[in-house]
């Protein structure tokens, strides 16, 4: 993974994909996240941390337009999202793709028919390539061809996670929103669910966003880590940042006894 | 290449070399991009003569996406299997990862059985007959379960779940008032109306208070009544027991030593067998209430005259015959809810089939019942 690490240049130098300035998000009387910064460079994986009730996943939705905001510019692809037309707005969210805690997934459609159903809203295939190109999305998550045919009720909760991880990626897209992937997965599950995630930003050049507690993933495929916590940002960089921040929150996060076993499994 | 030159439309350039064939591609080969993608792809196949070997120059190449990829190792793979020799040169190194990565395979078509209309039809008759067989004999096993748990209740009082009774009892009985009294008097002033149009040809207009009298009484305001319950808490029924299905909190009862049947349909069954009844004396009251009104505008009968000829018409059993009928009702659409509820699986489609096929069943069976009753008072000559 050093490799991975190695790429990381000065932050001034690269492209954010994702600009968040300013960010204000509340809920009635309840603020949750108030001048709230974040970017999120084109080509690396962010991981996200931050206690539970922080509002971690109020951001990535936020982000990508299911919860209003009060104040602040969002600009993704370095656009500002609220001063684009509703063309240019679908345009910018066929160039993401997202993954639910929960997977999300069409309960009356098959796992094909879920990964389908993107491209048959956005793309003009012929019904061979978009078998073809279904299944080989399927594959690429390494699903077995026959979970093709099932139905979400049928898997189990890691084949859920890549059937749903399958349709996020059934457009290409540039970024890949990842919400608690590894969470409900057993350890090795987990694990390869990391390296998947690691090939496949490797190979299709994706911008990887993920929201998770996994200290495994974060020390295995994560560039960047970004920490939450009292509705801002607290810490950004690299895992060394992380390790050799003062703040209490990520001290205990960080050097706590999971962390030390996640780190010993590491070293 | 300058900017202005950037090709976004996919192009295949092809060169004939003697016995190499070269084609060099152009432009973006991605997915919003398909169809151009796949006519360049067929246009190569018609383009290839003698040459045994195909060259594709992928060095021009502007953009490449999984759909690009698969298409190329498609051809590729297909051009090697039908004697030719096809290599890709000039890669990018990030394409030539997506290249391995797609790597193309063959998936297996799934076979499409070829199947006789006649035969479908004859095998889907006899799925559903039998489907309905068994449909009754779940139910009558249902009941069995319903009535033990019932009987469980009955004999240890203090398991019994009041306050969710009269919840449901709030939200049958007393929410359910003014849809129910609204339908009733429309449809007695509708019976009264006709009524008068008819019997007016024999000089029998007065006769009006009979029929619209024994007509609410004994059919029309419980039928209302059932079917409009049916439809409003019936459906909800379904709904409620089926999205907790779905959700698992049913097997989470279970696990906790709670019996489902005793905390989620008892008092739903329960209260409906009370709230059927006492809506269907209001039933008949809106229907009565309605015909009268009708009577005296279009029929010229006061409301003393028909007062005193419906008391004349009708007696206790006439109004009983209709009571009687309710609380039937009432468990045959609490036990097809809760059946229903409790058949559906993980999908939403499920959930709202079941929520459909609860309401018409439910309909179909009260007028069912309805009939049978009708048939065994006049056996009986009530």
């Amino acid at each position: 993974m050093l490799e991975t690490r190695s790429r990381i240049v000065a932050d001034t130098q690269r492209e954010a994909v994702i600009r968040v300035r300013g960010l204000e998000v509340g809920f009635g009387e309840r603020t949750i996240m108030k001048d709230l910064d974040l970017d999120v460079y084109r080509g690396e994986i962010l991981g996200f941390v931050g206690a539970s009730g922080t509002g971690k996943s109020v951001l990535t939705r936020a982000i990508l337009g299911l919860v209003p905001k009060r104040a602040g510019t969002i600009e993704v692809f370095g656009e500002n999202v609220d001063e684009l037309s509703l063309a240019s707005r679908k345009a910018i969210e066929r160039r993401w793709g997202v993954l639910f805690q929960f997977g999300a997934l069409f309960s009356s459609l098959t796992v094909k028919e879920n990964v389908q159903v993107p491209m048959r809203e956005y793309l003009h295939l012929s019904e061979r390539l978009l078998d073809e190109l279904a299944m080989l999305k399927i594959e690429m998550v390494g699903l077995k061809p026959d979970a093709a045919d099932k139905l979400p009720s049928e898997l189990s909760g890691g084949m859920i996670k890549r059937a749903a991880l399958a349709r996020a990626l059934a457009l290409d897209p540039e970024i890949l929103f990842l919400d608690e992937p590894t969470s409900g997965l057993d350890p090795i599950g987990a694990g390869e669910f990391d390296d998947l995630i690691a090939t496949l930003q490797r190979t299709l050049g994706l911008t990887v966003f993920m929201v998770t507690h996994d200290l495994d993933s974060l020390h295995s495929v994560c560039d960047r880590i970004a920490a939450l916590g009292g509705g801002r940002i607290i810490a950004a960089g690299p895992i060394e940042t992380m390790l050799a921040s003062d703040h209490p929150w990520l001290k205990a996060y960080f050097h706590g006894k999971r962390a030390r076993a996640a780190m010993a499994g590491e070293a | 290449m300058s900017d202005a030159e950037i090709v976004h439309e996919p192009q295949l350039q092809v060169d004939h070399l003697g016995h190499e064939l070269r084609a060099s591609l152009y432009g973006r080969w991605t997915a919003d991009q398909a169809p151009a993608v796949e006519r360049c792809v067929a246009d190569l196949g018609a383009a290839v003569g003698d040459e045994r070997r195909i060259i594709f120059d992928l060095s021009h190449l502007d953009r490449l996406d999984t759909l690009g990829a698969w298409v190329l190792d498609r051809t590729r793979h297909d051009l090697g299997a039908t004697g030719y020799s096809a290599d890709f040169v000039g890669a990018r190194p990030e394409h030539h990862i997506l290249l391995n990565e797609v790597a193309y395979r063959g998936f297996q078509p799934i076979p499409v059985v070829k199947r006789n209309r006649l035969t479908d039809l004859l095998v889907d008759i006899g799925q559903s007959v039998v489907r309905a067989g068994k449909d009754f004999a779940s139910g009558v096993s249902f009941l069995g379960e319903v009535v033990a748990a019932m009987i469980r209740v009955a004999t240890r009082p203090r398991r019994f779940r009041g306050p969710s009774l009269v919840h449901q009892l709030e939200l049958i009985a007393f929410r359910g008032v003014p849809i129910i009294a609204l339908i009733s008097f429309l449809v007695g002033a509708i019976v009264a109306q006709q009524g008068i149009f008819q019997l007016r040809k024999f000089g029998a207009t007065p006769f009006v208070v009979d029929l619209v009298g024994i007509l609410t009484l004994r059919e029309v305001g419980v039928l209302l009544t059932a079917i409009m319950v049916a439809g409003r808490s019936g459906s909800s029924f379904t709904a409620e027991i089926g999205s907790m299905k779905m959700r698992e909190e049913i097997d989470a009862l279970r696990v906790m030593g709670l019996d489902p049947i005793e905390v989620l349909i008892v008092p739903r069954l329960l209260a409906l067998i009370i709230a059927l009844p006492l809506l269907t004396f209001i039933s008949d009251l809106a229907a009565l209430y309605g015909g009268g009104l009708v009577a005296w505008i279009y029929g010229d009968v006061s409301p003393d005259v028909y007062l005193s000829r419906l008391r004349s018409a009708i007696s206790l059993n006439t109004f009983m015959v209709g009571l009687i009928k309710a609380p039937f009702m009432a468990l045959i659409i609490g036990l097809i809810a809760s059946m229903e509820g409790l058949a559906v699986e993980g999908s939403a489609e499920s959930l709202g089939r079941h929520v459909t096929s609860s309401v018409v069943k439910a309909i179909f069976m009260v007028i069912v019942v309805d009939g049978v009753f009708a048939m065994f008072f006049a056996a009986i000559r009530y």
